[in-house]
């Protein structure tokens, strides 16, 4: 079923009697929900309002992630975001919409100076499982009224209503980006190498240890700027080891996963704590990581079906599996917090039409 | 403003409540005494006032879970309270009300410079958290006005935001995680020194809830290290419309300047008069802060100067100085201060788009001479977050209630050219009737919902928020 518009959306939810899977490009959706009919938000597309001098961008849920990327580019602004494209790590094909990049809060590089999608969310339109259709937010950067169901809807997965329409906050495309590499870092030294320059009044927007290649910093703005928050970076890195500047390229081979793209086998994520991350990775037994975030967010490789979390022991944080076979893609949750999802899910999507079972955790 | 009738079995059993708390807590941790709670009778929305059932004020999470245990048990409710310096009367009492405050929770429990986080007890004052990782270079960016006297906690209850926030955001931006005491007393961890959530993201509907979901006793905040330096720029313009160009331009422009602040010619008269900051005599002015170090920022003036030029400002005035910075920043920082010279007030807070600046000060300007009232605007120019200042005589029978209805009008202006009630202070009671002018009640009713799955009976901060006819059959069930 593709609907056309969100009226025809919700007379198809109020309609639905057996489970639906939400889809809009199918490119990076994970973890695997009860079998159902598919719904498409492709038809749910184009531009509402595009003000580059408020920086604000309202868009149908079922716009291609591309043609929202080429509009701003066109004024010199980008979403801040930096949404990454999984489809070589999953190996899908299709269209990416803008619906979905909100769906599952993908997060590039720049997540750690600019904030993850939900960030720049300003704003949502969706249909909850009544068929009924919701407005939250609005299309204006400030704003507390009432309470925030623009975050919740963030990374939702679908499972709590179908999104047909988000807002953002964008921003202003740099004039100039410079990267910094070291190389031969052990995990742990190339940890503290990104703290440090996290810590540093220089305003690094990516920070990432890809072993084997590097340990990557990036500055961005305007061009002087740059020249100069890059000079007082490799000065303060020359500790860890000599400083070389590279070219930009690399940050969309670690948004992407690229190093994972030929690699057969499961492939996790871990949001943890920088600090920790080393050690964990030591438990892992991987077949091969990379770090972002500074080492907030660690990509790995493991043979299908490896129970990680069981490897991993007790940590603060968690692991959800992006690619592989089976139930439990993501971390379980402590019991308090899993029955108020689960109270919301109730709430929002009382029949249980949307992509059931897909964020249950793992038993 | 209506508030529900008090739950009169509630009152009646006031000194069974009385005794059931003071088991629980230490002696100087309960108050009772109406000569005592008076001090919590209001927050800084001070047109209404209550006295409270009692005052809880805990030191531990196992006491503020304790408390609510039992005023679960009791049927009683909770009013969360912070320092109390709400604009919008969220931590204003009921008298069938337990106000639960967490001021005394100040502690910092954790900082860690290398993941940039702090861990504190959600009662410690907004500066104070600035203050204790600033030797280390580091700083907490949401900077409410306020931020000497409020606390963490009602900056998660109402979203909160400052001057600075167009760089840095406002509190959800900068929240990792919290620590929390349901309406039943159970404490659940949300998040914590991690950037993203494992399943939904109930931080995000937590952090701006205002204090209808549950009681935060803590909190792990982003820190951030300090640019190297900042500069503020002044310039006047001969009218609000050149000036709101001038922002428009300067955003277009690729510039992200950490803050822009508006003022009016009412507002700029008032504060000259108040705290002499040598402001020129203009129609509007900008001032603009830009951070880093001293090239980069001469750069950045350098561009934002020729922006400027384009819309022939009456005065540009770069701070050469420490002092001079201050001096640019003393007017704005008074602005506050000087309305309350002029009269009573009160501060509005609707969020507009930036492109509707000229039409919303021109329309504000014919209401307010419609009601015979005086208007003053200071503002966030950089996201459209108005604060018009409506003076009024709180002793003249019946100017409350006509500043009152001019600010419905206002906000329901804001509403009209697609902006928003409130932008950071929150609805509370005060913008609690005019919802329904942002909102469907299907929106409203997706609202409720949230609360109905944290606080099923709705003990938690009701008669906030949301319309008193919209939450009616849950507050009775
Ligand atoms: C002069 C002045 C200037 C101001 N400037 C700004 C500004 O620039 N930006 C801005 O955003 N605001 C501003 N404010 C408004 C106010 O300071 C903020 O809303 C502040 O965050 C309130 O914090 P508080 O600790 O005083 O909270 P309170 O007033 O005590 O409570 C605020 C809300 O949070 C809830 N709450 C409190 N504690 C908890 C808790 N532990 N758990 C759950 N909920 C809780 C309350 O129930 C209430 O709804 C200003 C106020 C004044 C008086």
């Amino acid at each position: 079923m593709r609907p056309v518009d969100e009226a025809e959306l919700a007379g198809i939810v109020r309609g639905a009697n057996a489970p639906l899977i939400l889809r809009g490009g199918g490119t990076r959706g994970i973890g695997a929900a009860v079998p159902g009919e598919v719904l498409e938000t492709g038809g749910l597309s184009g531009v509402r309002l595009y003000e580059p001098g408020a920086l604000t961008l309202v868009v149908g849920a079922g716009t291609p992630l591309a043609e929202v990327e080429a509009l701003l580019a066109g004024e010199g602004q980008r979403l801040a975001f930096d949404p990454p494209d999984m489809r070589g790590l999953l190996g899908r094909e299709g269209v990416s919409t803008i619906g979905g990049v909100v769906a599952v809060n993908a997060s590039g590089p720049r997540r750690v100076q600019a904030g993850a999608c939900r960030d720049s969310l300003i704003g949502v339109r969706f249909v909850d499982g009544t068929g009924t259709v919701i407005r939250n937010g609005g299309r204006v950067m400030k704003n507390v009224t009432g309470i925030d169901l623009v975050k919740l809807m963030a990374g939702s997965h679908g499972t709590l209503g179908v999104i047909t329409e988000v807002a953002f906050k964008v921003l202003p495309a740099p004039e100039a980006v410079a990267t910094l590499c070291l190389a031969g870092l052990e995990d742990a030294r190339a940890v503290e190498a990104m703290a440090a320059a996290l810590g540093s009044p220089f305003d690094v927007t990516g920070a990432a240890h890809w072993p084997g290649r590097g340990t990557f910093v990036r500055v961005e703005g305007f061009a002087t700027s740059v020249r100069y928050r890059a000079g007082e970076l490799r000065r303060l890195l020359a500790r860890f080891g000599a400083v070389e500047e590279v070219g930009a390229e690399v940050w969309a081979a670690v948004r992407d996963v690229v190093p994972f793209h030929g690699l057969s086998g499961d492939v996790w994520r871990l949001s943890v704590k920088p600090s920790d991350a080393p050690g964990l990775v030591a438990r892992a037994g991987a077949e091969a990581v990379m770090y972002d975030w500074g080492g907030g967010l660690v990509w790995l490789a493991v043979a299908p079906g490896v129970d990680l979390r069981a490897r991993l022991g007790v940590f603060q944080g968690h692991a959800t599996r992006v690619r592989g076979e089976g139930p439990g893609a993501f971390h379980p949750e402590p019991a308090a917090v899993a029955a108020l999802s689960a109270g919301l899910r109730a709430k929002f999507d009382p029949r249980g039409l949307f992509n059931p079972g897909l964020m249950q955790g793992a038993a | 403003m209506e508030m529900p009738q008090p739950d009169p079995a509630i009152l009646a059993r006031r000194e069974r409540v009385h005794a059931r708390l003071a088991g629980l807590l230490p002696p100087d941790a309960l108050i009772t005494d109406p000569a005592e709670t008076r001090a919590y009778e209001c927050d800084a929305l001070t047109a209404y006032r209550c006295l409270p059932l009692a005052v809880v004020l805990p030191r531990t999470t196992e006491e503020v879970a304790a408390v609510m245990r039992a005023c679960h048990d009791e049927g009683v409710k909770v009013i969360p309270r912070g320092a109390g310096t709400s604009l919008a009367g969220g931590s204003l009492p009921t008298p069938d009300a337990v106000v639960l405050g967490v001021a005394r929770m100040n502690a910092v429990i954790e900082t860690d410079y290398t993941n940039r986080f702090i861990r504190v007890q959600a009662g410690r004052t907004n500066l104070s958290v600035t203050g204790a990782v600033e030797a280390e270079g580091f700083f907490y960016a949401p900077d409410p006005s306020s931020q000497l006297a409020c606390a963490i906690a009602g900056n998660i209850g109402m979203n909160s935001g400052g001057a600075h926030c167009l760089k840095y955001g406002v509190t959800t931006n900068n929240l990792l995680g919290v620590t929390m005491v349901t309406m039943a007393g159970e404490v659940v961890q949300v998040g914590g020194p991690f950037m993203d959530a494992p399943g939904l993201d109930l931080l995000g509907v937590i952090c701006g809830s205002e204090g209808q979901l549950g009681v935060v006793t803590e909190a792990w905040l982003r820190i951030l290290p300090k640019p190297e330096g900042a500069r503020p720029v002044l310039m006047g313009f001969a009218a609000n419309e050149v000036a709101g160009a001038c922002v428009a331009d300067i955003i277009k422009g690729g510039l992200l300047p950490v803050a822009i602040e508006f003022m009016d010619r009412p507002c700029i008269v008032a504060t000259e008069a108040f705290a002499k900051a040598g402001y020129p005599d203009c129609e509007a002015l900008l001032i603009v802060e830009v951070e880093g170090s001293p090239a980069e920022i001469d750069e950045q003036l350098a561009r934002i100067k020729a922006i400027a030029a384009r819309h022939d400002p009456v005065a540009y005035r770069e701070a050469a100085s420490e002092d001079e910075a201050k001096r640019i920043w003393l007017g704005r920082k008074s602005a506050f201060g000087a309305m309350g010279q002029m009269g009573d007030y009160i501060c509005l807070d609707g969020t507009i788009p930036v492109s509707e600046l000229a039409f919303v000060l021109r329309r504000i300007g014919e209401l307010t001479e419609g009601y015979g009232l005086r208007v003053a605007n200071v503002f966030h120019a950089g996201d459209g977050n108005m604060h018009p200042l409506i003076i009024f005589n709180a002793n003249q029978p019946g100017d409350l209630e006509k500043a009152e209805a001019l600010g419905a009008d206002i906000l329901k202006l804001c509403v009209e050219v697609g902006g928003c009630l409130t932008g950071e202070h929150g609805v509370g009671v005060e913008k609690r009737d005019l919802m329904s002018v942002q909102f469907s009640d299907d929106d409203m009713e997706a609202q409720l919902r949230v609360k109905d799955v944290f606080d099923p009976g709705w003990l938690l901060n009701p008669a906030k928020v949301f319309p008193l006819y919209v939450t009616a059959s849950r507050r009775a069930a």
